[in-house]
């Protein structure tokens, strides 16, 4: 039944002008996950105007690609520049750069774009035949369910996300409170609007995407300085086959990675720590740790394997449960909303030509996605090059073009500036900026949900504990909010523990 | 640095007062069909509250690490900031005032930066303040139907 539905999705996805628009796609996200300050999330969101007027099969590919191919981007910068475009290309640039400075960059490069693919295709293969499972148990679930995979979701950015919990914590509730902002849908009352007319519309998470990331992400890279003098490539055809002979080696860390970043994945925030894991996995099974972080071409295999396995994982709860994994996935949830389609698991049954043509797009992009790079890493590198006094302010010129395209407001680009300032100190201090994206984009459904389930149960919280499903639900994201006071308590213990056994021994 | 992670546990205090009052105003309690609309909001600001001021007291306890960024190092920020607030201005100001658009704004800023930072060649200048504008407006109106602000210079192309 599965591939039944998977074949309908093909016959949507290989029509001569979708394979057009994938095409397309990766090519526009190379560019963006290459660039400076344009990450995959606002890339998404800047071109998101561009897909009000095509159908929306076609526009999720073009978004979808645009995405695979800023996870590609990531790589080329992090390997030739030794710059790492996005968190979870950091543990690549261990290995990459030094690569790269031996004169071995078409290695690392084919390695890193082999690993990709592989990471990627394990998650979409996993997603077929896990999405129409999942979206089945999500029809059943309730508002009190849907809280608490809420729960469970932002949890997971305080227990999980490394730093400052309170810090999480606080962009989680501004987040929420910015969602808030404007007319009650349900009671038809303005909040939090005090009177001026402007903030009646809320602010849209499409423009915080933008400004956060988009114009933060620029001031800080002004503010460092930031250079891009990188190693040069040799990317040739006899270079990508006798990478290709080396790489089967290396299956134990391909299944191991890939493994480790589906798992991380699907949690938000999951792709940063798969990769590093998978690094520090590869160098403890390494038959030669010593080589790992001076230029071993597993140690570019396991993070990237990892990342972008991760990095697809993260569409899984977005496409079943209408609830996104990462900024990158909550806009296209935005953009979902815009093309007139429910998120969630009722888009199985509605819109089974859009699901499935997405996910057998997922397919065909990665594949359309790994041939671009691996042909063109001459011209991507060659936009690095360009001086940075002309590609500041044209980043910044086609951040507030598509700030502006969404409502087609000016205020919007004052937002963007906003928000550009708010993104560049956040950042500094380490408060996490995707946390605060997700919970801009997830507020209505959240409140929503919560008001139902307490509507439900006569205004007792308790009804997020005593369904059998959402019980389990909501313990789990309870453990993840209490973890960071636990785990120095947890530490202590064990480490008292272990002080014994060693003055035991001795 | 530490100084910076007071000021904004203390703006984050001040954001969470102003979401109280309001959602106050707006009742935070049970209404006749359920919770009220300031429910939400109250509670939201009500743990960030309490969030902020740990957050006010961790940073109080912390030793500083250096500056949150030297003057040196902020300078190029502010000359990002600056342009890019006078690109909005002089794309569409508030008021009655009527701007130059996008388009034509967009040519403008991309010409300053490149010469007061980049101290570019002024052939190049022209060639990009032109190319950039044109190709965009060609992307945007005719090809994606997605309006941008217009002046009088696409006024008087006909636009």
């Amino acid at each position: 039944m599965g591939l039944d539905n998977l074949f309908l999705g093909f016959q949507v996805a290989v029509t001569p002008f979708n394979l057009f628009i994938a095409a397309v796609g990766i090519l526009l996200g190379t560019i963006i996950g290459v660039l400076p300050g344009l990450g995959g999330a606002n890339g998404v969101a800047i071109l998101l105007p561009l897909t009000f007027t095509m159908p929306p099969t076609s526009a999720i590919i073009l978004l979808t690609c645009i995405y695979w191919g800023a996870l590609f981007g990531g790589a080329i910068t992090s390997v030739l520049f030794n710059i790492p475009g996005e968190p979870w290309s950091v543990a690549t640039t261990f290995d990459g750069y030094p690569l790269a400075k031996e004169g071995r960059s078409g290695e690392a490069l084919t390695a890193a774009f082999t690993s990709s693919f592989v990471g990627a295709f394990f998650s979409i293969v996993l997603i077929t035949f896990f999405a129409p499972l999942l979206a089945e148990v999500a029809l059943k679930f309730g508002p009190p369910e849907f809280f608490a995979i809420q729960l469970l979701t932002f949890s997971s950015f305080v227990g999980l996300g490394g730093g400052n919990p309170l810090k999480s914590l606080a962009t989680i509730l501004i987040g929420f409170m910015l969602s808030t902002v404007g007319l009650d849908i349900v009671t038809g009352q303005l909040r939090l609007t005090y009177g001026f007319t402007d903030l009646m519309k809320g602010f849209d998470f499409i423009i915080a995407v933008i400004g956060l990331f988009g114009i933060g992400e620029i001031l800080l890279s002004v503010e460092e300085g930031l250079r891009f003098q990188g190693a040069k490539t040799d990317m040739n055809m006899r270079v990508v086959l006798d990478t290709w002979k080396i790489l089967p080696r290396f299956y134990r860390t391909f299944v191991r990675s890939a493994i480790i970043g589906f798992w991380m994945g699907f949690k938000p925030g999951g792709a940063t720590p798969a990769s590093f894991m998978s690094y520090a996995f590869a160098k403890r099974f390494s038959k030669n740790p010593e080589r790992f972080g001076k230029g071993e071409i597993e140690g570019i295999v396991a993070p990237e394997t990892a990342a972008h396995a991760a990095g697809v994982a993260a569409m899984l709860p977005m496409i079943t449960l209408g609830i996104p994994g990462s900024p990158t996935a909550a806009v296209m949830l935005g953009g979902l909303i815009i093309w007139g389609l429910q998120p969630g698991p009722m888009l199985f049954i509605d819109n089974p030509d859009f699901v499935w043509g997405l996910i057998a797009s997922m397919y065909t992009g990665n594949v359309i996605g790994v041939l671009i790079v691996l042909a063109f890493v001459p011209f991507f590198a060659a936009i690095l090059r360009i001086p940075f006094a002309i590609l500041t302010p044209l980043i910044v010129a086609i951040c507030a073009i598509g700030s502006y395209a969404v409502h087609n407001s000016m205020i919007d680009i004052w937002y963007m500036l906003i928000f550009g300032v708010i993104g560049y100190v956040f950042k500094k201090l380490d408060y996490p900026l995707a946390p605060l994206v997700l919970a801009l984009v997830l507020g209505d459904m959240a409140e929503n949900a919560l008001r139902q389930s307490l509507i439900m149960s006569q205004g007792s919280l308790a009804i997020f504990l005593t369904r059998p499903i959402s019980g389990v639900i909501t313990a789990f994201a309870l453990f993840f909010f209490v973890m960071p006071v636990l785990t120095p308590w947890w530490r202590k213990l064990r480490g008292v523990s272990h002080g014994k056994a060693a003055s035991a021994r001795s | 640095m530490r100084a910076v992670n007071l000021a904004t546990a203390a703006l984050l205090m001040l954001l969470s007062g102003i979401v109280i009052y309001d959602a106050l105003r707006l009742g935070a309690g049970w209404g006749l069909e359920g919770p009220q609309s300031g429910f939400f909001p109250f509670w939201l600001a009500t743990l960030l509250a309490i969030v902020s001021i740990v957050l006010f007291v961790q940073a109080l306890l912390s030793r500083s690490e250096g500056p949150f960024v030297t003057g040196e190092r902020f300078l190029p920020v502010l000359k990002v900031l600056g342009p890019l607030a006078g690109f909005v201005l002089i794309t569409d100001p508030p008021g009655p005032w009527s701007g130059l658009g996008l388009y034509v704004a967009a040519g403008l800023y991309l010409a300053f930066y490149m010469r007061w930072v980049g101290r570019h060649d002024w052939r190049m200048i022209v060639a990009l303040a032109i190319a950039f504008p044109v190709i965009t407006f060609f992307i945007f109106e005719t090809w994606f139907l997605v309006p941008m602000p217009k002046g009088p210079v696409e006024a008087w192309l006909g636009y």
